[in-house]
């Protein structure tokens, strides 16, 4: 579907997830603009930038946790706008806060984040247990998440990614708090869902050991003075 | 419909283990209630005749007092984004948040208020509406009270602010919870009072998963 201010000069509809003419505003600021990005399926999206660049507002604009002052989002070649009940489903957001809640036990936590996610086509949902144990967490599974260290809470977190199924992974800044190990294991489930066709999109300072990406850096998308005249106008 | 119950039992759960809320809503209730012959006095003629009001007031302030969490917990610590992010409509999660909120505050105060009429003297005519309209009216007090939660998340001193947009709001309630009993106990009959606060709570229904679902998107923006 062509959409208005598409700078793609790809005219049939291109698998993956793609973003053309994104802006974004905090408040009265804007904080980038003209941003476009595609990430086939299999392939990953690593956002680079200084601290405040956007990589968080572009993430969160992604999951449509915010609208877009301008631009649009597609899936598959189709606006995200039209459905976003679909979008939902088909996404993962893992922010800076980990949504863990102190009275409840780590497989709780996990079963119930999943059990939320659950669609009748999945034929064998995650085994709650088996994910614990391949996030290091198979210890601290009957631990309410109060007792859990900084880095179990945050491997509990990322967690939900492999608990239930979905195509598209938005991670902010996943890799803080974690050790190496935890580290390694979360590059190994990226690796496994990319196999698997799967999208990801993560923002981070460190840089990664993941093959095959594309560096998208938000330093690149800063608003011209006129936009910015524009945008607080606007 | 698995996940709106799921949703449910999370949150019965998380007020069972934090233990306090429930608890504190009806101590405060029954606490509240008993200083009232204290301050006008234990004559019973004085206290029956102001009782319906006390009970219901009180009730108003005590549900009230719960009400701040219902959303704070999940907007703090990033489980409402991903609520949100859910497949599930987030106007049918604030009804399942509204649902679990009423068992753990609600109900209480609907099963207590008999033994605090019982103390206030109330006309034993009037028990049967009061229980009536407290079953009907502490719905509305949730749903109506989720509205008031879900705008003033991220608000500093959100507490006072919630008491100031929620309690205009539930003058209808108290209004019908009161002339139930009243009109009972008068012998007019308490039928065309509870029919109104049923009419109320259907309305609230209807409308505050609307309302307060878009309070709390724009809360997470």
């Amino acid at each position: 579907m062509p959409q208005p201010g598409h700078v793609s000069p790809t005219a049939p509809p291109r698998p993956g997830f793609a973003g053309s003419g994104l802006a974004c505003r905090r408040g009265e600021r804007l904080i980038f603009a003209r941003l476009g990005f595609a990430v086939m399926p299999g392939g990953a999206l690593i956002l680079v930038g200084p601290n405040g660049s956007g990589k968080s507002s572009l993430l969160r604009l992604m999951a449509g946790l915010t609208p877009a002052a301008q631009g649009t989002l597609s899936w598959n070649g189709a606006d995200i706008a039209a459905d976003r009940e679909a979008h939902r489903a088909r996404l993962h957001f893992i922010g800076h806060a980990d949504a863990l809640k102190p009275v409840l036990t780590a497989e709780e936590t996990l079963r119930f984040w999943a059990g939320m996610r659950a669609t009748p086509q999945d034929l064998a949902p995650a085994d709650i247990a088996t994910v614990l144990a391949q996030f290091g967490l198979g210890a601290a599974a009957p631990l309410p998440c109060r007792y859990l260290s900084a880095g179990q809470k945050r491997r509990l977190a990322l967690a939900r990614l492999l608990a239930s199924p979905a195509p598209l992974w938005l991670l902010d800044e996943p890799m803080t708090g974690l050790d190496s190990e935890a580290s390694a294991q979360l590059l190994g489930a990226i690796a496994a869902h990319r196999r698997g066709g799967g999208c990801v999109v993560l923002s981070t300072h460190a840089p990664l050991d993941i093959a095959d990406t594309v560096l998208l850096s938000l330093a690149d998308f800063r608003p011209t003075r006129q936009e910015m005249a524009a945008g607080i106008a606007a | 419909m698995n996940k709106f119950f799921l949703l449910v039992m999370r949150d019965l759960r998380l007020a069972l283990r934090q233990g306090g809320d429930a608890a504190m809503v009806v101590g405060f209730f029954v606490l509240t209630v008993i200083l009232f012959p204290f301050g006008v006095g234990p004559e019973p003629e004085l206290l029956q005749r102001i009782a319906a009001g006390i009970i219901w007031v009180t009730a108003l302030l005590a549900a009230l007092l719960s009400l701040e969490r219902l959303f704070q917990g999940d907007y703090e610590d990033g489980s409402l984004e991903t609520l949100i992010l859910l497949p599930l409509p987030l106007e049918a999660q604030v009804l399942a948040k509204c649902l679990a909120h009423w068992l753990v505050t609600g109900l209480p105060l609907t099963l207590v208020a008999p033994l605090l009429a019982l103390l206030l003297h109330l006309d034993v005519d009037g028990y049967p509406a009061l229980m009536l309209g407290m079953a009907l009216g502490t719905p509305i007090l949730s749903l109506l009270g989720a509205i008031g939660a879900a705008l003033c998340l991220g608000a500093r001193r959100g507490g006072v602010l919630l008491s100031l947009l929620v309690l205009p709001l539930y003058i209808p309630v108290l209004i019908f919870g009161v002339a139930a009993i009243e009109a009972e106990i008068s012998g007019l009959g308490a039928r065309p009072h509870l029919l109104l606060l049923a009419a109320l709570l259907v309305l609230a229904l209807a409308l505050v998963p609307f309302a307060a679902a878009g309070a709390l998107r724009q809360a997470v923006e």
